[in-house]
């Protein structure tokens, strides 16, 4: 890793790297014990993963739901309120070994005695050259964003957890059909949602089935799938596919850095938040893949925030800096 | 709409997009999309900076239905790049502002 350098300005006590229920809620924290928090929320993912949902209706406190762009609002409002600085930006560098460490966000550096990763996961797609060739043309990872284009359409969601559930069960508002394509004969997802699904005439199910290929030259018009029982492979002529497979953490940025698990996680020393880096810490999707919830992600974020808190306090005596 | 960019509809796509002498930068968005949102000020960014080579144009699709469905536009935001007429280039979905204009290299 090449030694970034530091930037001349005065170094900061937390940056949070990332946003989301977690990074929102490490940057009230952190606010209100006066540390000053820098937050890096990103560029075009800021707001994270409930930015592209509808009705959340599991966060508590929210007796009648709440949309998740509104939740994320509320919580980014919250912590401005209390001085936290948020930076629509992403990082594009890191040097958490150093001391203090050092963000790089394009140009410009940061340096800081403490980092909170809240950077969260991202969608993860099947691997096909044809997914990859055809998103924007009837590929798509985004029920609410592109479910208005496949008005009375015959469509497919692949996945079998509470994500494909509810990007199925929304896409009936526009689809002729909604078929879910799923490689085992049972759902990951919790009850509610598929009770939902199964009550819905509008949806099917492709069970013990695997998708081999997306069809179509310039937009899709099939998918390629295989019985996993029986071997018999078919086509299924629909016009789009919603990935709703499950996501991958987006540990990039620190990966050379960190401990991290074979999955990509972030190792932390749970329940602390600490990573393998003293001075450093992680939270939200970007570590947890057992339960990956809204208040999951606020809970740990809280606790980024008080592990960092608890740090400074602890290294008061400041080190002299290794770059002079 | 933004003070760099150019704001097109069904009706004036011809004249200001097909027929411009300039590169055209067609970004499809709706109200409801929010990635288109997040973009919306990095294309006015790019507008200013590049206004000599290329014109940024925003076509609202809930409104302008015909031009969308003419360009098959499937997800947003979906940015087009128009030269003599024809798209030469599509960027589909929200992307930061470094990764646009590396799309847009060959325009600039």
């Amino acid at each position: 890793m090449t030694e970034l350098e530091p930037s001349p300005s005065a170094v900061r006590d937390v940056v949070i790297i990332g946003s989301g229920p977690a990074g929102y809620t490490a940057a009230i924290y952190t606010a209100r014990a006066n540390l000053r928090p820098l937050v890096f929320e990103g560029a075009i993912d800021a707001g994270g993963a409930l930015m592209t949902t509808t009705d959340v209706e599991n966060f508590p406190g929210f007796s009648d739901g709440v949309m998740g762009p509104d939740l994320m609002d509320a919580m980014r409002k919250q912590a401005e309120r209390f001085g936290a600085e948020l930076v629509t930006d992403d990082v594009t560098a890191v040097d958490l070994i150093s001391n203090p460490k050092v963000v790089r966000v394009g140009e410009d550096s940061y340096r800081t005695r403490t980092v909170v990763l809240a950077t969260g996961s991202k969608w993860r797609a099947l691997g096909l050259a044809n997914e990859t060739r055809l998103l924007g043309h009837g590929v798509s990872s985004c029920a609410t964003c592109d479910g208005f284009f496949f008005r009375d359409q015959d469509i497919v969601v692949v996945g079998g957890g509470d994500s494909a559930m509810e990007e199925a069960t929304f896409l009936t508002r526009f689809a002729r059909s909604v078929t879910i394509v799923h490689r085992r004969d049972r759902l990951r997802a919790s009850k509610i949602m598929q009770e939902r699904a199964f009550q819905n005439d509008k949806i099917r199910f492709l069970w013990d089935t695997e998708v081999l290929d997306v069809l179509g030259e310039d937009t899709v018009t099939g998918l390629q799938v295989r019985n996993l029982r029986t071997g018999e492979t078919s086509r299924l002529p629909v016009t789009g596919v919603f990935l709703a497979i499950g996501h991958d953490p987006r540990s990039q940025l620190v990966a050379d850095q960190l401990e991290i698990d074979p999955e990509g996680y972030v190792v932390v020393a749970a329940p602390s938040t600490r990573t393998s880096v003293t001075g450093v810490f992680a939270c939200g999707d970007v570590v947890d893949h057992t339960y990956r919830q809204a208040i999951t992600a606020a809970g740990t974020g809280c606790a980024a925030a008080l592990d960092a808190e608890r740090w400074l306090a602890a290294h008061e005596v400041s080190e002299p800096s290794q770059h002079g | 709409m933004g003070a760099n960019t150019k704001t097109v509809s069904d009706s004036t796509f011809g004249a200001d997009v097909l027929r411009s002498t300039k590169p055209v930068l067609v970004d499809f968005w709706a109200e409801w999309c929010g990635p288109c949102k997040m973009v919306a000020p990095v294309l006015e960014e790019i507008a200013a900076e590049h206004a000599d080579k290329i014109t940024v144009a925003k076509l609202n699709i809930d409104e302008n239905p015909e031009t969308a469905r003419a360009y098959r536009i499937m997800s947003i935001p979906t940015m087009s790049v128009f030269s003599g007429g024809q798209v030469v280039k599509n960027i589909v979905g929200a992307k930061p502002k470094a990764a646009i204009l590396k799309d847009l290299k060959a325009f600039l």
